[in-house]
């Protein structure tokens, strides 16, 4: 049963429509390959029975000639998606065994479309962080390890059991978000893909908030094609959300694989940082030669104000949490600690109930925004985000698309950075821009380094050109031709 | 330009001199909306407690705010109301406190860039002069729940059906000068959002409460510090208030204190007004724009067809009472006061002596409701009913002193004027026989007066008297005169 687990979505959903297996055989094959993967710590909670009530209900439909684009697929979703009647955490005590009445928009999307849910993923508390640590599960260990060692590495995050669980083959794809590289760093992290698309393509509508003008979901999935048609059930237009955009949703799949040739790449220039690991230098190298052997042009670009994103994105996001966090008080849901009185039942429950992590984000954004210090800190970041957003639109005057390594180096080391918040910070120089920006990037395993852990590049298109983004990728992963899967240890 | 000279008559004596009172309002005004402001939960008086709260209200996780364009709608009509500015482009932005009411933890409210920019209202004193009040703006902003803190020693209830309804608040300058003027100016406000159907201005429901910035001045000084009185919800309370508070004030001032800005309390029981916080215990509400919301954008074309679509409001109506009817100042003022009662006296008025039914309407039926506690909504006798009266006094059928009792036996239930009339035989006399004899009965039993009156004419009086009292009141008095007149040779 393991070769089920380790099909693709797309060969999977193929499967499932010729019958060649049910949709109860392969999630049972994910169910046990979840059961013998606890060592990873992906999931902070299996969903056996509903997975297979689902997978059951699937084959009925299946049986009848129906089904959805998903039908009979086992997924994985991050406990940042409020899922009905099942326990959603946002790897928070805080939420403590909070379950919704209520399921997000996202995942219904899928469920209509005939997915399997297996259970809900680990993260970094609300999704703060990028490397799983600040988990209140504890973190997820990547499946990769470096070549000859046994170090537990982590698996990048926020979406780390996301990614790990994907790379692993505990689930045919999973759920993400992506604050400031959630989705695209641990898909880098783990030799898989990940798309944060346009913001607005997916609703925010029931997944536990963090930076409301910045977190987008998006999948990450084992090859591009995956990506593409996880993407396609993730998005569409939500009246419930007043940020969702009124577009179409195109079939993304099918610009996987279409020529590239003529399409002009950009190369910003203020991307090769000081102390980048050669490896990743050469890996963006090859990126390039790849893009212009299938056609494309190469053209360099400057992005002048990259080097201001990080620490706009570092007010901006801690600003908007401190104010999305402020309803975790003790007194409707989840964790209420403390004594008699108001302010003792506040402060105990916050104290107890979030990380550090968290505590110090609602720090940074409860002083940003504060009386004096707004005007020189969140407003001058807003006009930061303003100058990113006009650089890339100036970018989009000479390429059609940008290249870039997705993070500074590959998988660490759990603890090796725990100590230092901006270290923890720095991983996210990338990927930070286009969610300042609301644009789409997608990140694919591009090579492996000299320690035999994968490496991933980033595309980054226009709003809503996430097309020319699955072309380029598909064009990508092609000429790379990376197929190697961590060696099973766990 | 005209200053307005500081009235001498709206100045307090202090031990030390005269001093005026400065004012500014800030009306909270719910908006009359069947759902609340972002959340489509329904909204209404006598629920149960928490029933009409939904997900959004609640604050769960993941939930967005979606505006209420009818809610939008009703602001923009207060806003034209008001002769304010429409801002095409507005925002809503978080204020951040901590209240178990709360349960975002932040209230939706507008701060920067409201709906409604600068307008004015012209406000009538109880005397019949009138006043300008600038109107600073107006914006949206969410409700409060209910924090219930007497029902139980130890606990605090928190009932969230209001959690989230939409309020307006109208901020006016500091442009009243006595509490008079203060509680006509909220009149003349809950007047015109009743007209325009924006808010039921229910004080009692506290659908309409003010805060109350109260300063003191010697007079032409520059402003003094202001004290803020929060939530006054009645126009006897908001008097009071502003009494008090100016009072303590002065006295401060006199005893060489000075008055620290701060928020207070009224307690209407002790009639005294009490600290709440200083300004150095203010809240930092740490503004900033609702990243889950787009920016409020309007259509020219909207918004003039919402202006197209206002009723005839109090100001224009009142000139035209005046003018279309010849009604007195006073008697359009207090008709117009009230869409009801001008919607009443335009019924009974069609076809009659318009100024005849205005005197009996506002001094005969809104007087006799008034004893009662009642307004027209409540009043026994229908429109058609006076307007009966006023044709019977207009053809001669009952002299006005008649139709005094005939108004008597309508106000009890006892029928038409018609038919009051007829029951209780109360026509009046016109037949110049009948009113001959009687005065010629008369004359035969007083040869003394009849003598006197050939010198004194004014004793005519006394004839017309005595023929009232000996026909029952019933005698036409111009008939009564004319026959008296020929009779006495004068």
């Amino acid at each position: 049963m393991s070769a089920l687990t380790k099909l693709t979505l797309k060969a999977a959903i193929d499967g499932l429509k010729s019958k060649a297996f049910s949709a109860v055989e392969i999630t049972k094959a994910h169910i046990d390959a979840i059961e013998a993967a606890r060592g990873l710590n992906a999931f902070v909670l299996e969903t056996p029975d509903q997975a297979l009530t689902m997978a059951k209900a699937s084959d009925e439909r299946l049986a009848r000639g129906e089904g959805g684009d998903l039908e009979g697929a086992p997924l994985g979703i991050k406990d940042l998606f409020c899922t009905q009647g099942v326990r959603s955490t946002a790897a928070s005590k805080i939420l403590g065994n909070f379950i919704p009445t209520y399921e997000s928009t996202v995942t219904s999307k899928l469920w209509g479309q005939g997915a399997v849910m297996l259970g809900k993923l680990n993260l970094d508390e609300f999704a703060m962080g990028s490397s799983n640590e600040t988990s209140a599960f504890g973190p997820v260990i990547n499946p990769w390890r470096r070549a000859g060692e046994t170090t537990a590495l982590t698996p990048g995050g926020s979406s780390g059991g996301s990614a790990a669980a994907t790379a692993a083959d505990l689930c045919l794809a999973a759920t993400a978000t992506d604050t400031g590289g959630s989705i695209r760093q641990p898909a880098a992290f783990t030799g898989t893909v990940g798309i944060k698309p346009t913001y607005g393509r997916c609703s925010r509508w029931g997944i536990v908030a963090f930076a409301s003008s910045l977190d987008q979901a998006g999948p990450i999935a084992k090859t591009v094609e995956d990506a593409a048609i996880m993407l396609r059930a993730m998005s569409g237009h939500d009246a419930k959300d007043s940020t969702s955009l009124p577009v179409d949703v195109p079939d993304f799949a099918s610009f996987v694989g279409r020529s590239v040739k003529g399409l002009r790449i950009g190369v910003p220039k203020e991307y090769r940082v000081d102390g980048m690991p050669p490896e990743i230098e050469k890996l963006w190298a090859d990126g390039i030669a790849w893009l212009k052997d299938a056609g494309c042009d190469i053209v360099e670009v400057s992005l002048p104000h990259t080097k201001y994103a990080l620490p706009a994105y570092y007010i901006v996001a801690p600003a908007e949490a401190s104010s999305n966090l402020a309803r975790y008080d003790g007194m409707r849901y989840g964790l209420r600690a403390g004594g008699p009185s108001l302010t003792d039942v506040y402060e105990q429950s916050r104290a107890q109930g979030f990380g550090e992590e968290v505590k110090r984000r609602i720090l940074i954004g409860t002083y940003v925004l504060s009386a004096g210090y707004y005007d020189a800190y969140y407003l001058k970041a807003q006009k930061v985000r303003r100058r990113i957003a006009d650089d890339f639109d100036q970018a989009w005057q000479t390429c059609d698309a940008l290249l870039t390594p997705t993070a500074p180096s590959a998988a660490f080391g759990l603890g090796e950075r725990s100590d230092d918040p901006i270290a923890m910070y720095l991983n996210d120089i990338f990927t930070v821009t286009t969610n300042l920006a609301g644009l789409p990037g997608l990140s694919l395993p591009a090579g492996l380094d000299a320690q035999g852990l994968p490496l991933g590049l980033q595309l980054i298109g226009r709003a809503l050109d996430e097309g020319t983004l699955f072309s380029l990728a598909g064009a990508l992963e092609k000429a790379a031709g990376f197929t190697a899967k961590a060696d099973k240890w766990w | 330009m005209v200053v307005e000279m500081t009235q001498t008559s709206k100045l307090i004596e202090g031990r030390t001199g005269s001093w005026e009172i400065v004012l500014g309002l800030e009306i909270h005004a719910q908006v009359a909306s069947h759902a609340k402001l972002f959340s489509g939960a329904a909204v209404g008086f006598g629920a149960g407690p928490n029933e009409q709260v939904s997900l959004v209200d609640a604050a769960m996780p993941g939930m967005l705010p979606v505006i209420n364009r009818h809610c939008v709608e009703q602001a923009v009509r207060a806003g034209l109301g008001l002769n304010a500015k429409i801002n095409l482009w507005s925002r809503f932005d978080r204020k951040n406190y901590f209240y178990p009411d709360l349960p975002q933890g932040y209230q939706i409210s507008q701060f920067k860039d409201p709906i409604v920019g600068e307008g004015e209202v012209e406000v009538e004193r109880d005397d019949g002069t009138t006043f300008i009040v600038g109107v600073e703006r107006l914006h949206l902003e969410q409700d409060a729940g209910k924090s219930i803190h007497d029902l139980d020693p130890n606990w605090t209830y928190v009932d969230l059906n209001r959690a989230g309804t939409a309020l307006m608040e109208i901020v006016s300058k500091p442009d009243m000068r006595s509490s008079d003027e203060a509680a006509s100016y909220v009149k003349k406000i809950r007047t015109i959002l009743r007209y325009l159907g924006a808010c039921d201005g229910d004080m009692e429901k506290g659908n309409l409460r003010a805060d109350v910035n109260v300063s003191v001045r010697r007079p032409g000084a520059e402003l003094g510090t202001r004290c803020e009185i929060k939530n006054v919800n009645s126009y006897r309370y908001i008097q009071q208030a502003i009494e008090y508070e100016a009072r303590r004030q002065i006295e401060i001032i006199e005893d060489g204190g000075a008055i620290h800005q701060e928020t207070r309390l009224f307690d209407p029981g002790k009639l005294e007004t009490r600290s709440m916080r200083s300004k150095e215990e203010a809240h930092d509400y740490r503004y900033f724009p609702d990243p889950d919301l787009l920016p409020l954008e309007l259509d020219p074309a909207w918004v003039k067809a919402i202006q197209d679509s206002l009723p005839e409001l109090p100001d224009p109506k009142r000139k035209r009472f005046q003018s279309q009817y010849g009604l007195s100042h006073y008697d359009a003022g207090v008709l117009v006061a009230d869409q009801a009662r001008a919607a009443f006296f335009e019924i009974a008025a069609e076809g009659r002596d318009a100024k005849l039914v205005a005197n009996w309407t506002v001094n005969n039926l809104l007087g006799r409701l008034a004893e009662n506690g009642g307004d027209i909504e409540t009043s026994p006798i229908p429109p058609q009913d006076i307007a009966g009266l006023v044709k019977l006094i207009e053809d001669g059928v009952i002299s006005s002193k008649i139709a005094k009792e005939v108004f008597d036996h309508m106000w009890a239930g006892e029928g038409t004027p018609a038919q009051v009339v007829e029951k209780f035989g109360l026509v009046q006399i016109t037949d110049t026989g009948a009113i001959e004899a009687a005065i010629d009965k008369i004359m035969a039993a007083n040869p003394d007066k009849v003598e006197a009156a050939k010198d004194k004419p004014q004793a005519i009086g006394w004839f017309v008297g005595q023929v009232m009292r000996d026909t029952g009141g019933k005698a036409n008095p111009a008939a009564v005169n004319e026959i008296l007149k020929t009779k006495l040779g004068l």
